[in-house]
């Protein structure tokens, strides 16, 4: 329906066409990288789970789901959230609509091709820069530019005087990542090797989350809370704090992630101390947003949306406590290595930056759309399943990380760790399948909003109608 | 000209995140190039060659154009006997250099001066670095000094002693050759690293995976795939620990015949068709006389098949061999 217009003229594609085509494709990649996800934790669970081929081995699997959900679910929603946000907060059209577009599809078709050639075993052997090169090249330059240029041109043409919290976001990141794509891949295109390929690998990995996830998942909730309230962002200023300090303390300790290896030592340690100031935006950011949730505290519970926002700045909170604190080398060696680790990467992935999302992919769609919601239920539904699948996830693997933490140190044959781990194993499968469950129920539901969700009147918000259903 | 907030905030952003930069990839690339090559980085660059990860000599990590090791016991050109036996590093034509082949300089301070002057390095002929040098050449590590210092270097046998590739691999024999490049294609390809780290850490860890590293470890190494994730062993160090090829192979078979709480998958995959004797191996045979095993239908397991010598797994044991 939406490849009519790749061919038409700008002024004449309908507004929030980009958005949703990003809208429908990201919750579609949310389905498959999620799938991938409860397969791979089968197979850790019962190892002889699909066994003896090739392709559906763990070592094929595991990154393919990794960067699925990474490129495919949030990094779509968040260009999906920024074709509707940005023109929102600019009081004009997108810059290019039709670049969107052309964008949405480049991306949808260079992702399955790249995850299809990682899954036969493709790869540069760099985590989170699994891809090999050529394919990094053509996210660098085939989506992540056009991304960010459409988003900064839509800045400039605004119709507004300042430029809103979201909107220093997604500018600033959208370059940054662009920056951090092209300096973390060099090892590839230039064949660096030893120490110095392990340490970007890790910088561009560090940073593909502090410079683009967490941030901009952040300026989300900048946008969909004063929006869905009614309140005013409670301080500008404090945003405008967890923007700079974003940028000046998230983008500097990188080395953490290499605590054991014998990188120099300054390097560590300045990266143990820059990884502590990551609190200030972390606590300006949580503080904010629920100050500006004043009065309006009775939409936690009637409102889909605030829902799962509200849920996703609640889990930013023991992200950052963790973030904070457990790069400091008395926390490190215990935990490094860990399913700890795990836990916490899906604390910020699944858990803070997915629940912003969610509650910004369902308010875009709806809005693009010009259609309320189908059906409530599904949607509470799907919340619940979520919420519930990711705790279980996130505690199973928090308590396997301290026993491997245990075993590690105190020298315990390394099979013994193996078989206290297998119970956890086995829940954070059943609660990642729940994730994977809430997700299609969700598919469903946006689906069914598009086709025969009631319209909503011109001038109207989705969320001021009643529900139907 | 109106004072405009964006255009001093897009060069402050500008400024912090090229501060950012300054500090954290500027500063350290200094230290980083200092790292002078230990014998275990040598060893590990000479033996696993160019890039193991995509690259246009071996797009589809196949194991193809990539260096062989072998332990030579007689000399390739004069036939004397060697004793000890000497490991060499037999690049064929057009199997692409390592790394600091092309860039010495990364070998750092004394290893490079020694690898020139001693070593002969620079006389590769019309080498290149993705396409290799067009006879093909054979590599040996040298013991040498330099102020004072006993350093390894790296030795062009081809220049010093007359070594071809064909009369290296010939006087070694297939029981003396180990495919360790290949087998590093396979752990990077089939994702072990997902699971076994590189990296003993430097906490009380190294007692059990042996000694953490050193800064001069890792010097030519593309990818350094140390994992980060470690659901097994560290395996850095592994071949001291257990050496014996059997264990390996019953264990990649299935591991669950020499260890049965463990989750790592079957490899069984890897032994491909046939096996050493040239029959087809019958995989659904044995998994269900694995399975009667299992539920105590059978005292014993089947028998684990003999890999062909040119199957995936056997260049995956011997580069697993290799890791002392
Ligand atoms: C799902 C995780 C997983 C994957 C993937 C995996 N392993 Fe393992 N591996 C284990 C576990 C757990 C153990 C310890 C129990 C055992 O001995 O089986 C182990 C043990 C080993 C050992 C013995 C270690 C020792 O200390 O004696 C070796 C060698 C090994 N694996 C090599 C490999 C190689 C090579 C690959 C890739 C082809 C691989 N593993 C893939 C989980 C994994
Ligand atoms: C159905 C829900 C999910 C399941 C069952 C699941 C499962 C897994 C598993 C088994 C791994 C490998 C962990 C390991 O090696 O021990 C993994 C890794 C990872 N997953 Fe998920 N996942 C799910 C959802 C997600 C989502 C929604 C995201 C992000 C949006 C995500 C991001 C990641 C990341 C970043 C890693 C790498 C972690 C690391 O390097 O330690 N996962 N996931």
């Amino acid at each position: 329906m939406l490849f009519k217009y790749l061919s038409a003229k700008n002024e004449d594609i309908p507004p929030g066409s980009a958005a949703i085509f990003f809208g429908f494709s990201a919750i579609f990649w949310f389905v498959v990288g999620t799938g991938l996800g409860s397969f791979n934790a089968a197979k850790l669970a019962f190892p002889d789970f699909v066994t003896g081929t090739e392709l559906f081995a763990f070592g094929h699997m595991r990154q393919v789901h990794v960067l699925a959900v990474i490129v495919g679910w949030i990094s779509m929603a968040f260009a999906m959230t920024m074709m509707y946000m940005t023109p929102a907060l600019g009081n004009t059209r997108m810059w290019s609509e039709k670049l969107g577009l052309w964008t949405a599809l480049l991306w949808n078709v260079g992702l399955s091709s790249a995850l299809l050639s990682l899954w036969i075993g493709i790869t540069s052997g760099r985590e989170y820069s699994d891809f090999a090169w050529p394919f990094d090249l053509v996210i660098l330059l085939g989506v992540i530019a056009p991304l960010c240029v459409n988003v900064i041109m839509t800045i400039a043409h605004r119709r507004t005087q300042g430029i809103y919290i979201t909107n220093w976001f997604f500018g600033a990141c959208t370059f940054m990542v662009g920056i951090v794509l092209l300096v973390g891949n060099s090892p590839e295109y230039f064949h660096l090797t030893g120490l110095s390929e392990a340490y970007l690998t890790w910088w561009n990995a560090h940073n593909l989350l502090g410079l683009w996830i967490t941030p901009v998942a952040a300026a989300i909730a900048y946008y969909t809370i004063p929006k869905l309230t009614g309140n005013p962002l409670y301080s500008h200023r404090i945003g405008h704090m967890h923007f700079w300090s974003i940028v000046v303390f998230y983008s500097t300790p990188a080395s953490h992630h290499l605590m054991s290896s014998p990188l120099p030592e300054w390097l560590k340690s300045f990266a143990s101390v820059e990884g502590v100031l990551i609190l200030i935006p972390a606590v300006a950011f949580v503080a904010n947003i629920l100050l500006t949730m004043k009065g309006k505290w009775s939409m936690f519970v009637e409102n889909i949306e605030i829902k799962f926002s509200v849920t996703g700045v609640f889990l930013a909170i023991p992200l950052n406590m963790q973030g904070g604190f457990q790069q400091t080398r008395s926390i490190n060696w215990f935990i490094h290595g860990t399913g700890w680790i795990v836990a916490h990467a899906h604390l910020a992935l699944l858990g803070m930056s997915t629940f912003l999302e969610i509650a910004a992919v369902y308010f875009g769609l709806q809005q693009m759309l010009k259609r309320k919601l189908y059906s409530l239920a599904l949607a509470n539904f799907h919340y619940w399943f979520v919420l519930i699948g990711f705790c279980t996830y996130w505690i199973s693997m928090t308590i396997a990380g301290l026993i491997q933490g245990a075993g590690k140190i105190y020298e315990v044959p390394y099979i013994d760790v193996v078989i206290a781990e297998h119970p956890y194993m086995i829940a954070r499968w059943v609660g990642g399948t729940m994730v994977f469950t809430g997700n299609l129920v969700w598919l469903y539901n946006m689906w069914m909003t598009a086709r025969v969700g009631t319209l909503v009147p011109d001038g109207r918000y989705a969320h001021e109608l009643a529900y139907e259903r | 000209m109106a004072f405009k907030e964006y255009r001093l905030g897009a060069a402050m952003v500008g400024g912090a995140l090229g501060l950012s930069m300054t500090i954290t990839i500027f500063m350290p690339s200094f230290d980083l190039r200092s790292a002078v090559s230990t014998k275990m980085a040598l060893e590990k660059q000479l033996s696993a060659g160019f890039d193991i990860g995509f690259g246009y000599a071996d797009p589809l990590l196949l194991g193809i154009n990539r260096p062989i090791t072998v332990d030579l016991e007689t000399d390739p050109k004069t036939g004397a006997k060697l004793d000890p036996p000497v490991r060499a590093y037999v690049y064929k034509a057009g199997v692409p250099m390592p790394p600091n082949i092309r860039h010495p300089h990364d070998l750092g301070k004394g290893v490079q001066d020694l690898s020139e002057s001693q070593g002969q390095i620079s006389t590769v002929s019309g080498s290149n670095h993705s396409k290799g040098s067009q006879e093909g050449v054979v590599f040996t590590l040298a013991l040498g000094e330099f102020n004072g210092e006993e350093l390894t270097y790296i030795e062009n046998a081809s220049v010093t002693k007359g070594w071809t590739p064909d009369a290296t691999l010939a006087a070694a024999g297939d029981k003396n050759t180990h495919l360790i490049s290949k087998g590093k294609t396979e752990f990077v390809v089939q994702g072990c690293w997902w699971c076994h780290t590189l990296l003993p850490e430097q906490t009380q860890d190294w007692q059990a995976f042996g000694a953490p590293p050193y800064l001069g470890d890792f010097n030519g190494e593309n990818p350094t795939a140390f994992g980060s994730d470690r659901k097994a062993p560290d395996i850095l160090h592994v071949a001291s620990r257990n050496s014996s090829r059997e264990w390996m192979m019953m264990h990649f078979f299935n591991p669950r015949l020499v260890q049965v709480n463990s989750i790592m998958p079957r490899f069984d995959y890897l032994w491909g068709d046939k096996d050493a004797q040239g029959n087809t191996i019958d995989f659904d045979k044995w998994r269900a006389e694995y399975k009667e095993y299992s539920e105590g239908k059978r005292t014993y397991p089947p028998e684990v098949p003999d890999y062909a010598p040119d199957s995936e797994i056997r260049a995956l044991i011997d580069w697993v061999l290799s890791l002392k």
